[in-house]
């Protein structure tokens, strides 16, 4: 983030008061989680009844499971933790939670623009 | 009645005195704050969040363990038991809600919540849309649905207990009972997220020794998918024994029930608001996805591949006790029992304080004597003693459940989303969400939920819920349109620095 943006942020928000800066990061991290969600959702769906949605005596097995079975809970399961697990380590970010001074949100801002430059 | 089984009770009782000692520990820090600072309000914030110290292990167990109840160690197993792999299959449509219900409510939850000083969900509300009438419907929803809840999962737990170890169902129910009561009234939120973990901790052990048992007596995976592919085909496919009963359309939609939803569980969103810090909150997401899975998975497994074993369990309610028994020594099918007992007992508890919470911090304090916030000692007998006060209740509906209670316990969970679910997401998310909208989805969702169970059980081929959420969420929005924007000292409050 740019110094002008830092700016920006400042006069963009129309109410008349600066906006806290760690809710940009927040939303973001929120949409993540509803995407992996959905995404997972859908995993589970097409997998379950892409596979399993026919004649029994059709089946494949996998590891003894029905592959329906084994793809949509059981890979779909080890996959997601993966996944969890990337959001959280890489795409989410730490801050701090406690209520923010104005010298506190300025220097917040000073530090994330330090680490994306 | 009279042959009491005590190789199962005693390991029991030993289990059940360390909820004790946990609630004496946790009573100990508990009182350090109510001497060292005379405000009633900061005893209040300890009492209910923890004085938000939650750690990220803590954080992860005591999730899991409050939204885990019977149904997914008692319940859901159970169904398993005669469906198969169609209910396994919809239990993992919940493989999401350990990471998804944190991340939505997220940080900014944690933030705000410092920022207006709540130690409730309801406290969030009245915060954000400063209205009576929308803390009034917060507060009577939590006392009314959550107390019947809690009546019906004691009422669980004393029968397992009964059919296990052959105590008397009201020596079972009051055992039980005050066991929570004790651990919850003297140690508050601490004393219930610690008991939390460790009921985490004894879930998890009796699930995997639980699925391991299972496994190793019906000769591997392969094996006992056959044989329930020989008891009957839809034993093994997602469309189940009975393909009109667990159709696409209502399997499907259980994930708004039990996955997206949960956000909308005062006792989820309670512990969202509690704990340290983000580090503790990325560890938090991470332990307790992989947990909730290895329990929903293990669980349901054990149920479906249960039916191999031991034929012809008649109550779904009796398949776990009974396997656990049947395929264990005595002493450990006691601890194996511990499992499901746990489950109920970390739900209960966490439901218990908000109950307490609902009571003393948003009535009581609020509209009945706001001058005993100032005071820590009167704050915590008031606690305490309501404590013991909703303990005596829940015992005495458990034991002769009226029929008010019974029908508000059908649609307790759905009661609590479509009370909070949209006010909760939409008042942290939205600026323009406002009191008047709130209101009208509070009530639009929870009149429109009654009148789909009795005429059109399934709309859509759906569960109930996601047409009345769906129509709560036009109320909602529709309504906040039309209606004064919430003020400019709201909006700065909750966005601003």
């Amino acid at each position: 983030m740019s110094v002008k943006e830092v700016d920006n942020i400042k006069m963009d928000s129309t109410e008349g008061f600066m906006e806290d800066p760690r809710y940009k990061q927040c939303n973001k991290e929120a949409r993540y989680g509803v995407i992996l969600g959905l995404l997972n959702l859908v995993w589970w769906y097409v997998f379950g009844y892409g596979l399993g949605d026919k004649p029994v005596e059709g089946y494949t097995y996998i590891l003894g499971f029905p592959s329906w079975f084994f793809f949509s809970c059981v890979l779909g399961a080890i996959v997601f933790i993966g996944l969890t697990f990337f959001m959280v380590d890489k795409l989410f970010k730490h801050m701090p939670l406690d209520k923010f001074t104005e010298e506190e949100a300025k220097e917040y801002l000073k530090s994330i623009e330090g680490k994306e430059a | 009645m009279g042959n009491l089984n005590l190789s199962v009770l005693i390991p029991i009782i030993v289990y059940f005195s360390l909820m004790y000692i946990i609630g004496i520990y946790a009573a100990k820090i508990l009182s350090k704050v109510a001497k060292s600072k005379g405000d009633g309000s900061q005893y209040m914030e300890e009492y209910m969040t923890g004085g938000r110290d939650t750690g990220g292990f803590v954080l992860a167990m005591t999730l899991v363990a409050t939204y885990l109840s019977a149904g997914s160690f008692i319940g859901g197993p159970g169904t398993a038991y005669t469906i198969g792999l169609a209910w396994v299959f919809l239990a993992m449509s919940q493989m999401p809600t350990g990471y998804y219900t944190v991340s939505v409510l997220g940080k900014k939850f944690a933030i705000i919540s410092r920022k207006v000083n709540c130690n409730t969900i309801t406290d969030f509300l009245r915060a954000r849309y400063r209205s009576n009438a929308v803390v009034i419907l917060a507060s009577l929803s939590i006392i009314f649905f959550i107390t019947a809840a809690m009546a019906a999962q004691w009422i669980g737990a004393a029968r397992l207990l009964q059919g296990s170890t052959g105590l008397d169902y009201k020596v079972a129910l009051f055992f039980f009972g005050i066991t929570v009561v004790v651990h919850t009234a003297i140690g508050g939120y601490r004393g219930v997220v610690l008991n939390d973990t460790l009921q985490g901790i004894v879930m998890t052990i009796s699930t995997v020794a639980l699925f391991a048992m299972v496994l190793v007596k019906g000769g591997g995976i392969t094996n006992i998918i056959q044989n329930m592919k020989a008891i009957d085909p839809g034993m093994i496919s997602p469309m189940g024994v009975d393909p009109g009963f667990t159709s696409k359309a209502w399997v499907t939609s259980y994930w708004v029930l039990v996955g997206f939803a949960v956000i909308g569980l005062p006792s989820v969103a309670q512990r969202a608001m509690s704990y340290k810090d983000t580090k503790s909150l990325s560890s938090g997401i991470k332990y307790g996805t992989v947990v909730s899975i290895v329990l929903l998975l293990g669980m349901h497994l054990v149920g479906a591949f249960g039916s191999t074993l031991v034929s012809g369990i008649e109550s779904g309610d009796l398949v776990v006790p009974t396997l656990a028994v049947s395929l264990f020594p005595d002493v450990l099918a006691g601890i194996m029992l511990a499992g499901p007992l746990a489950a109920v007992m970390s739900t209960v508890d966490s439901q218990l304080l908000v109950v307490v919470g609902a009571i003393v911090n948003d009535l009581y304090v609020n509209y009945i004597k706001p001058q005993v916030a100032e005071d820590a000692k009167r704050v915590s007998k008031l606690t305490i003693g309501t404590t013991i006060v909703m303990g005596i209740v829940t015992f005495l509906l458990a034991i002769d459940p009226p029929e008010l209670m019974v029908w508000l316990n059908l649609f307790a969970t759905a009661g609590q989303i479509s009370t909070f679910l949209w006010p909760t997401i939409l008042g942290l998310y939205w600026k323009k969400a406002n009191k008047e909208g709130a209101i009208a989805s509070m009530i639009v969702g929870m009149v429109s939920y009654v009148i789909f169970n009795y005429n059109y059980p399934r709309p859509l081929g759906m569960h109930a819920i996601v047409a009345s959420l769906i129509l709560s969420l036009i109320a909602f929005v529709v309504v906040s349109k039309f209606t004064k924007e919430p003020s400019k000292d709201i909006i700065e409050t909750f966005w601003g620095i």
